[in-house]
């Protein structure tokens, strides 16, 4: 993609690469909430821009969203999805909902899907729905999903998410689930790394970890 | 309280001296002198009944409707000028369209009518334009709230209900509905007692009528539909009887009271 950008160079220059979201991210509903978990890598071709980065991006109090590819395009949408939501719930005197958040990033999305590269989770809790996890790929589409992996590194996870996912885990069971699923995503996954961010949210409010080298159930 | 605003009442543009609008206040006169309508909030759903003059015998039964579905859980019942009504009626269904598109879900009630009350609202700003000659009543069953009944006017103000009425008979209709509240009805109940106050209002020296209404709610699987012509049918006869029944009690009190 950057290459297209820089078409007309000559083959031994130097071109530099968009930073990008190499990535896992993943959003899981348990019994009252649900988990979001990403990895912390951002790329610029081999070079690790940041080791630390924070992909899990508020939208609202009770909704967080993942963000997988181009790191300015999804920043762009996550700042554009968060005022919409915002005026939205102003404008009904109610909480925002998840479907509402998650629609909206949906349009911008698809609306605009010849120019971005961006592939996003939207979870969350609100008192119509409980706790919802919608993804929404590359190109735009929505999906309501009990769980959903993206980025990069989700390929490599699809097999054990797929085997060791069961409906209404407890607040542990799902962030042992996504803990593991992010750590084994991160071994083998050469655009993830890093720390592991997880968001917890339910009815009670929002709560944020992070866990480093040592505590990884999985290491390279 | 009517009066005439003599110089002040050329435009919207204008307040009298005494901080009336008179354009507006002309325009809830189409509204008084429409035919009834009105509408009620249920354990169950939202109601709504339409006494319709027949202007003409070479009219088609069940033309020239006042009931309009604007979204599958959504509908308005208009008041006043015919034309004008159904103009609102197909903004609100395109603001319902739009909102789920944009949003995901049905257009929640408050909202449906805050958008409905804005637009009209807009045409009493300007002197190019003239305000809309509708009261709107308006039927939801939102998502997260339930029944809901949301009164427009042609001032562009919205408000929530539990049961109102606009028009010719709307003082009579207002004290009938009021009994009717404190009962918490179901919608089956409630389309007899509706037909009841249609029937009641009516003048029957004005043209004749037809009634027309709609139901929202459980009867209707959440979606705003006509009711039915086999329970409206056997409703309205049965609502013309009670109304002759009373009159004719109240013909042999009077035939006593000598």
């Amino acid at each position: 993609m950057s290459s297209m950008m820089h078409a007309g160079a000559p083959h031994d220059q130097y071109v530099p690469e968009d930073p990008a979201l190499g990535t896992t991210i993943m959003a899981a509903a348990f019994d009252g909430g649900v988990i979001l978990g990403a990895d912390s890598r951002t790329s610029a071709g081999s070079y690790i821009a940041n080791r630390v980065s924070d992909k899990v991006t508020y939208l609202t109090d009770s909704i967080y969203c993942c963000r997988s590819g181009s790191a300015a395009d999804t920043q762009a949408i996550a700042d554009i999805c968060r005022m919409y939501t915002s005026m939205h719930s102003v404008q009904c005197g109610e909480r925002p909902r998840v479907q509402t958040a998650a629609n909206l990033l949906n349009l911008l999305a698809y609306n605009n899907k010849d120019h971005l590269m961006a592939g996003m989770i939207v979870a969350g809790w609100d008192p119509v729905d409980g706790g919802s996890v919608y993804s929404i790929p590359v190109g735009g589409g929505i999906f309501k999903q009990d769980w959903t992996i993206g980025g990069s590194g989700s390929g490599f996870i699809y097999g054990y998410c797929d085997a060791h996912w069961k409906a209404s885990m407890t607040k542990q069971e799902c962030l042992q689930f996504v803990r593991t699923a992010v750590s084994l995503a991160m071994s083998r996954d050469g655009s993830s790394g890093g720390v592991i961010r997880t968001v917890v949210i339910d009815s009670e409010g929002v709560t944020r970890e992070m866990i480093t080298d040592k505590d990884l159930p999985f290491r390279t | 309280m009517s009066s005439i605003g003599t110089g002040y009442d050329l435009s919207c543009t204008s307040y009298s001296p005494d901080g009336r609008i008179f354009q507006v206040e002309y325009a809830g006169k189409a509204v008084e002198n429409s035919g009834t309508v009105v509408g009620l909030v249920c354990t169950d759903g939202v109601v709504m009944a339409v006494e319709k003059l027949v202007l003409s015998k070479l009219l088609v039964k069940g033309t020239n409707r006042r009931i309009f579905t604007v979204a599958d859980h959504a509908g308005i019942a208009v008041a006043g000028v015919a034309a004008d009504g159904r103009a609102l009626a197909n903004q609100a269904a395109g603001e319902a369209s739009d909102y789920k598109s944009t949003y995901g879900s049905s257009i929640p009630g408050q909202y449906l009518a805050d958008r409905l009350g804005g637009y009209m609202h807009a045409f009493t700003t300007y002197g190019s334009v003239r305000p809309f000659g509708n009261a709107l009543l308006i039927s939801v069953m939102d998502e997260t709230k339930g029944p809901q009944l949301w009164v427009a006017d042609p001032s562009g103000t919205a408000n929530s209900y539990r049961g109102f009425a606009v028009g010719k008979g709307k003082q009579h209709a207002k004290v009938m509905l009021e009994k009717l509240v404190a009962q918490n009805l179901t919608c089956e109940a409630a389309v007899l007692e509706l037909a009841k106050i249609i029937h009641t209002v009516h003048d029957e020296t004005s043209k004749p009528f037809e009634l027309e209404m709609s139901w929202v709610g459980t009867p209707s699987g959440g979606k705003h539909v006509r009711v039915p012509a086999d329970i409206l049918g056997p409703a309205d006869d049965a609502a013309r009887e009670a109304v002759a029944e009373d009159s004719s009690d109240e013909d042999d009190e009077g035939e006593e009271a000598d």
